[in-house]
């Protein structure tokens, strides 16, 4: 009899679990139908959670690694003015970098661990950031073409359906506006400077071209998570979509800029209204990602020594901080916030 | 008994809606936490203008000093390089 009760006992209160849990997905489903954000406190699916760590992480990742390319040629700049201009935005990009990380730890997971995924090779980065930045040029092709596309990204993702990531892409894409545009300001005046100028734009837009379109990911029907992602409102827009769309806007800019894109079946398709563009080299793309491109190592090793010769600055303002806790009449551990969520 | 003025000032935020981020609205002085986010409710959120509330003690906020408002966010001033309209880019170029 009693056996009998407590077997009951068990199969009610696994009814009930289940009966939250399918209430918590349908509260869940019905926010995202209804174009609602998803906050940190609220009940998500755990394979969403996931998911967003990854996207996160790795957006995260592509910021701080892509300080590098570009922070090669502040000690170059030929002018204290695109100087200064390079300092800001490689300063951007670090800052980029810690709105995505914060962002990322409200769904529980630490920057620690994060940075040693990063550092161990188990999270990945952007692949356009496995790319040298060899002429001075290229600090304009990659404001133009690089910060281009991942502004045709990262705009729909404002309306993400998780609000940490949604407000911190709104703080980035207002920032990322002056990046593309001091790009393009370069090339313009690359572009009508001397012959040898010019030729050093158009051989930056000719090596920044194709890793920008790879930019938008794999094709649609080769791309794992992208259904998916789509039907939870993290993204918007297939990886397509948003590369034709890309195409679309960068075709007259080249125009104006008095350079060509390397992709000679470029043309206006009349009847779909948008550019048909050449087949994209794919095994490149894969060769990268394997980390077989021409600067993975390189960019991995710079981060891990960063990171390590960074750590005495680390060590420094923990130890000022106990100092600092331990006198009398401050403080001790950080109060949390209280929160009440309806 | 402590008298209302012994008790801690708090500092109110709160999410009007859904999307967007958790603004201050306030402060007021409880007891404790429990106490602090229940009367945050009823003052600040008597037309329902929140879904949802944060309660931080004031003592636990570092302000920036008024006083070094100038010197202290001088750095960005001479910076107008930051924004997208130093830029001069042709007329006619659209999506930049
Ligand atoms: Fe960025
Ligand atoms: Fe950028």
């Amino acid at each position: 009899m009693a056996a009998v009760t407590a077997d009951q006992t068990t199969q009610g209160t696994a009814g009930t679990a289940e009966e939250a849990e399918a209430a918590h997905l349908a509260t869940f489903d019905a926010a995202v139908a209804a174009d609602d954000r998803i906050e940190p406190r609220d009940w998500m699916p755990e394979a969403y959670r996931a998911s967003l760590v990854r996207q996160m992480a790795q957006h995260a990742h592509s910021e701080i690694i892509g300080m590098q390319p570009e922070a090669n040629w502040i000690s170059r700049a030929p002018s204290l003015r695109r100087k200064a201009i390079l300092m800001a935005k490689v300063q951007d990009e670090a800052g980029h970098g810690l709105y995505l990380y914060s962002a990322a730890e409200t769904l529980g997971t630490s920057r620690e661990e994060l940075l040693d995924k990063l550092h161990a090779g188990r999270q990945r980065y952007s692949s356009i950031f496995n790319y040298p930045t060899l002429t001075w040029a290229d600090v304009g092709a990659i404001g133009w073409l690089v910060d281009g596309a991942a502004i045709t990204n990262q705009v729909p993702l404002c309306r993400c359906s998780y609000g940490p990531y949604a407000r911190a892409m709104v703080r980035i894409c207002k920032e990322e506006s002056f990046h593309q545009r001091q790009g393009y300001e370069l090339l313009l005046a690359l572009s009508h400077g001397t012959p040898a100028q010019h030729e050093m734009a158009q051989d930056a837009v000719n090596r920044w071209w194709w890793p920008s379109l790879m930019m938008f990911g794999p094709p649609d029907d080769a791309s794992a998570h992208s259904a998916q992602s789509m039907a939870w409102k993290i993204k918007r827009h297939s990886n397509d979509e948003l590369r034709r769309r890309f195409v679309d806007i960068c075709v007259p800019q080249a125009q104006v800029l008095g350079l060509s894109l390397p992709d000679p079946d470029i043309r206006w398709n009349e009847k779909l209204g948008q550019h048909d563009y050449g087949a994209i080299d794919w095994t490149e793309f894969q060769e990268v990602l394997k980390g077989n491109g021409p600067c993975n190592e390189q960019r991995l090793t710079q981060r891990r020594k960063a990171h390590e010769e960074g750590a005495w600055v680390r060590d420094a303002a923990a130890a000022y901080a106990d100092k600092h806790s331990a006198r009398p009449g401050t403080a001790g551990a950080a109060a949390q916030p209280v929160e009440a969520t309806a | 008994m402590s008298s209302s003025t012994d008790w801690p000032l708090w500092e109110v935020f709160v999410r009007s809606r859904r999307g967007l981020s958790h603004t201050h609205a306030g402060s007021l002085h409880a007891p404790d936490a429990e106490m602090a986010l229940r009367n945050a409710r009823d003052l600040y959120t008597r037309r329902s203008e929140g879904v949802s509330l944060w309660v931080v003690p004031s003592t636990e906020i570092t302000a920036s000093s008024p006083d070094e408002k100038d010197s202290f966010f001088e750095p960005a001033g001479d910076k107008p390089y930051r924004h997208p309209t130093f830029y001069e880019i042709p007329e006619g170029v659209k999506h930049l």
